[in-house]
């Protein structure tokens, strides 16, 4: 499902967003012990299946980094939980929006 | 009680009269997968093909390579699946709306012993799933064996939650079957992050079970998400140590069992972790010493199967799990075979040679979880080409990481490829990247 053949495409995140993205990718890159560069992560590639090819066992860690790091715990349930592993971006948004801590 | 979803009991005469409207709704073929995601549905859907004298397969994986196996298997197999979404790529079958209706009464279910309710398939070294079969009466018995040995089959209804798949040989066991053959009920959701776990759990009356996996578990404690009183937790398809096991009773005032078995044989053995490193076999299942490991037999088993594992017998009914036979990997309880992988990754146009290598906790694969990784000849493909392709054959656990493009692969004389050898390529490819 292509973004860009949706005609609700969503507005690009906000560039101040950046330095966030870099500190997400950092820990996912550390947590995940993956063999790419936290500055080499395309931060529009989807996290989950293509793109950066991670699964439901990286997706579990993930969750719980963030809730240390940020104070988020995340469920199923909520609406934007489709897009929070979409991209970086989407996912650095969700924190921003959401942090506790 | 049967089920519950979102804490509303399912009883077990809307069970039966689901079943009965779902059995008249499936098509005239014998097999069936069964890719229902909600654990109501698939054991509505399972008992329906039971009774409609169909046969349920149950492949690990639904990856369009396995469903094409699956197609060579049983030609008439058709998929009934709850998801809109699905695009598994057989005839399809929506599983219907069960909302109340005049449903014409049945006769008493009897299903004979010896009925073949479903196959199990695990991954061949020649790149083709290997069928199991399952047949009815043995599966009844193994379930209710785990019933008596965890202490289900007192007055109490148990609700019970799991993170696994029913699809999956331990979920389809003990969850789906454990609940109906012991008069206990299963929650239809599967939740994922801890915090739903503790949310379904919470929905549900006590006496509560959670059925998971080291991987869950790990995360569930270190999430410190609270969960609600819970009678037992038991765990499975991988070996959990003590420490955790511990750490599990102790916070959450519960009692863990870890259960030991396989796709082919189902589970043969239980432990409570916390007290003893030592396996106890199922009443009537016997292990004989094979080298390193041992085949299963008696019991419930359906035939004399060998184990995958490096095994030493303790006692008649007793033995000590040590680790996996070299040629198989278990990733986060899902398992294959590097013969497998290395079949599905050498089939891929383009490939000129390449092999599957398991990444030991010193390479720095993240705690608790083993990966794979691979080094591959295939000078006209790229890593995102060649992972698509790779992407539509395994199982999305299995792939590589990292995966190394290299100029050849270092075999010897007689065309194997020496351990240390390929061990020492790959340190070098990936200093390179």
């Amino acid at each position: 499902m292509s973004d860009k053949a949706s005609p609700l495409r969503q507005p690009a995140p906000p560039a101040d967003n950046a330095a966030l993205q870099r500190e997400v990718a950092g820990l996912i890159v550390a947590a995940l012990n993956l063999d790419v560069a936290a500055a080499e992560i395309d931060v529009q590639a989807p996290l989950y299946g293509d793109g950066l090819g991670l699964d439901s066992i990286d997706i579990l860690e993930i969750a719980l980094v963030v809730s240390k790091q940020y104070g988020i715990q995340l469920r199923a349930d909520s609406e934007e939980n489709e897009q929070i592993f979409r991209s970086l971006a989407y996912l650095a948004d969700y924190i921003a929006a959401h942090r506790t801590k | 009680m049967v089920a519950y979803r979102a804490g509303v009991p399912l009883r077990a005469g809307d069970f039966l009269a689901d079943v009965m409207r779902v059995a008249a709704a499936l098509p005239e073929r014998r097999h069936v997968l069964n890719a229902c995601a909600d654990r109501y549905r698939f054991t509505v859907a399972f008992a329906a093909s039971l009774v409609a004298n169909k046969v349920s397969l149950l492949p690990s994986t639904h990856t369009p390579e396995v469903i094409r196996q699956l197609t060579q298997f049983a030609p008439d197999v058709f998929c009934l699946t709850d998801d809109a979404r699905c695009q598994i790529d057989l005839p399809r079958v929506r599983f219907p709306e069960l909302v109340p209706a005049e449903v014409p009464p049945w006769p008493p279910l009897e299903i004979e012993a010896d009925r073949l309710a479903a196959y199990v398939f695990t991954s061949g070294s020649t790149g083709t799933p290997l069928p199991y079969q399952k047949t009815w009466g043995r599966l009844v018995n193994c379930v209710r064996f785990e019933a008596q040995r965890l202490g289900l089959l007192d007055d109490r209804s148990h609700a019970l939650v799991g993170t696994v798949p029913p699809q999956h040989m331990y979920g389809f066991e003990s969850t789906v079957l454990l609940a109906l053959q012991s008069g206990n009920a299963f929650s239809a959701g599967r939740p994922f992050y801890p915090a739903d776990v503790s949310s379904e759990l919470a929905s549900l009356p006590a006496p509560r079970m959670l059925v998971s996996t080291p991987v869950h578990l790990r995360t569930l404690l270190a999430s410190g998400v609270e969960l609600p009183a819970l009678d037992l937790v038991l765990s499975a398809t991988a070996p959990l140590s003590q420490n955790l096991a511990r750490e599990v009773e102790e916070h959450y005032a519960t009692r863990l069992l870890e259960i030991y078995g396989s796709t082919e044989t189902g589970q043969i053995a239980t432990r409570r972790t916390a007290e003893t490193v030592e396996w106890q076999l199922f009443e009537g299942v016997r292990l004989f010493a094979q080298g390193e490991s041992a085949f299963a037999e008696g019991g419930h088993v359906e035939q004399r199967t060998p184990m995958c594992d490096v095994l030493e017998i303790t006692a008649a009914d007793r033995f000590l799990l040590h680790g996996r036979l070299s040629d198989l990997v278990n990733i986060a309880g899902k398992r294959s075979s590097l013969s497998y992988l290395n079949h599905q990754l050498n089939a891929i146009p383009g490939v000129v040679d390449g092999a599957f290598f398991v990444r030991e906790p010193d390479d720095g694969s993240f705690s608790g979880v083993t990966r794979v990784a691979a080094v591959v000849v295939a000078p006209e493909l790229d890593a995102a080409g060649l992972s698509e392709q790779l992407r539509r054959r395994i199982d999305p656990v299995f792939m590589p990481r990292p995966l190394l493009f290299v100029d050849s692969l270092p075999r010897n004389d007689t065309g194997k490829l020496p351990h240390d050898s390929l061990r020492a390529l790959a340190a070098t490819a990936m200093k390179r990247t």
